[in-house]
């Protein structure tokens, strides 16, 4: 089923996020799928995340979607031109995927092959555009398609990056060019975000804030310097006092998710390599 | 102008291993303006080969080496140029190729070309403009997009921008912001909702002059 028709039918709506192992055994990354299962109306798959390799997102949004998954496939303009942009937005279609969350990527610089050469030959704009080209049969260039495709276009926005106000008018201006509903960079400061969603909430795409479940100290230092993600000082000092770190970062995950629930339309949670906690959450 | 910087010692003398007496070109233009191939640096490298061991036949500063016309005069009135087993050139890329299709003997690049530079001093230079072919400055507050955004987004800033700088590097600015401000003092931020076409690239591969 399509993501937006899943956002129509249902007030509040959980995904989740995976990234594909580092090589291509699925098994445990299928075991924890399977745990999130009763909790998740779709799962995302990640590109590439952090410029790191990884197998294919559509390959493993597949072989979810075969396991009855809704799935969200992440596609990157980081490593591709406009030709294998719309050659894997086609192949997205072949292969029965039929969610899809645009990022530009993270930058090269940041990853684990720093030397090579980034392509963003088509920003997130221009994908969406290009998205709705070939949703209405026709490639980026005007050429006739066979058919039609059909997809549903997500995108990504920032509600804690400052100036705020150009987060808003790039919101503004992806949803125009076809952006049907947007997940966050993580939220710690939901005050922040609720502002955000204030002015947000009647453009007529739902927004669904992420969660980061933040297991250690440790991994909270280290996600802070991913770009987009703050994690405020008190939030870090409970882990570090804590006698079971992860037990307070699901805690503290917990009070973002109650705080978020008063207004939101869903969440997004990631807890990159402890999904398995998911369900411990107050979804 | 052109930034270049010199490559290591070492490279040069690898590259001239089988080589004994060499002849070495300058620039003096851009080279001359980041002191990487002016007269200064042709003797120093000069006299630090000489230490090496190798006999420097003679140098000349070309006023421009990008300039064809200039390199083939040079090699025209410049017989002592064929008594070297090789060139040293400290210029370009664009020099290097200039130089290549009038010397007789092999030559050797001795600088890396950087980028298209603003300078502020000698020493500290700007990177912005990557002469693409399609400017689009009338349109982003006469900031580059295309080169001081580290993805080369038209559209506006990516979701790793924060506090106004780029993801790529905290020093840096973000150019989106930059330019979001610059609308903002005009007014007229509601500029950045216009959608910009995906960038034509054919005018940087094919434009043939004449
Ligand atoms: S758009 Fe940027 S890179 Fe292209 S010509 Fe103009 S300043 Fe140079
Ligand atoms: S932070 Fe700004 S300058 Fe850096 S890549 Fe993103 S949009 Fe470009």
């Amino acid at each position: 089923m399509k993501f937006c028709d899943i956002l129509k039918r249902k007030e509040f709506v959980v995904t989740c996020e995976f990234c594909p192992p580092k090589g291509t055994d699925l098994t445990e990354m299928l075991q924890k799928t399977e745990l999130v299962r009763p909790y998740v109306d779709a799962i995302n798959v990640t590109d590439n995340q952090r410029a790191r390799l990884y197998p294919s997102s559509l390959a493993v949004s597949r072989i979810l979607k075969e396991r009855g998954f809704e799935v969200i496939c992440h596609l990157t303009c980081r490593d591709r031109n406009r030709l294998s942009l719309q050659s894997d937005l086609l192949g997205v279609h072949i292969l029965g995927i039929e969610n899809i969350l645009f990022l530009s990527g993270d930058h090269p610089l940041l990853g684990d092959h720093p030397e090579s050469k980034p392509v963003y030959d088509l920003d997130v704009s221009q994908l969406l555009r290009t998205a709705s080209h070939l949703k209405e049969g026709k490639t980026l260039s005007g050429k006739k398609l066979q058919n039609k495709i059909s997809l549903c276009t997500g995108a990504v926005v920032n509600p804690e990056a400052e100036p705020q106000e150009l987060q808003i008018l790039m919101m503004e201006k992806k949803i125009v060019l076809g952006a049907e509903f947007f997940q966050t960079q993580p939220v710690f400061d939901v005050d922040k975000y609720r502002k955000f969603y204030d002015r947000v909430k009647g453009f007529g795409a739902r927004v669904l804030p992420s969660v980061l479940v933040i297991k250690s100290a440790k991994f909270a230092k280290n996600m802070s310097k991913v770009p987009g993600i703050k994690i405020p000082e008190k939030y870090i000092k409970r882990l570090e006092r804590a006698q079971n770190p992860l037990k307070e970062g699901l805690k503290i995950a917990d009070e973002i998710i109650l705080a978020l629930k008063e207004f939101s339309g869903g969440i997004h949670i990631m807890a990159p390599g402890i999904e398995e906690n998911i369900p411990q959450l107050k979804i | 102008m052109i930034v270049t910087i010199e490559k290591d010692f070492a490279e040069v003398l690898k590259v001239t291993k089988e080589e004994d007496n060499l002849f070495i070109f300058g620039c003096a233009g851009c080279a001359t303006l980041c002191q990487t191939g002016g007269e200064k640096q042709v003797k120093e490298l000069g006299v630090k080969l000489e230490s090496e061991g190798k006999e420097i036949i003679g140098y000349s500063v070309l006023d421009v080496p990008c300039d064809e016309r200039i390199v083939r005069k040079e090699f025209r009135n410049n017989s002592s140029i064929r008594n070297a087993d090789s060139i040293i050139i400290m210029a370009c890329g664009a020099g290097i190729q200039s130089v290549q299709k009038f010397s007789p003997i092999p030559i050797h690049p001795v600088l890396d070309s950087l980028f298209l530079g603003t300078i502020e001093r000698i020493g500290k230079f700007y990177n912005y403009c990557s002469i693409c072919g399609n400017c689009v400055l009338e349109d982003t507050q006469n900031l580059c997009p295309i080169t001081r955004c580290a993805k080369g987004l038209l559209n506006g800033p990516c979701g790793g921008m924060n506090e106004g700088k780029c993801e790529v590097n905290s020093e840096l600015d973000c150019v989106w912001v930059l330019i979001y401000e610059a609308m903002e003092k005009k007014g007229n931020v509601n500029n950045l909702k216009l959608f910009r076409e995906p960038r034509n690239w054919v005018q940087s591969f094919v434009f043939k002059s004449e």
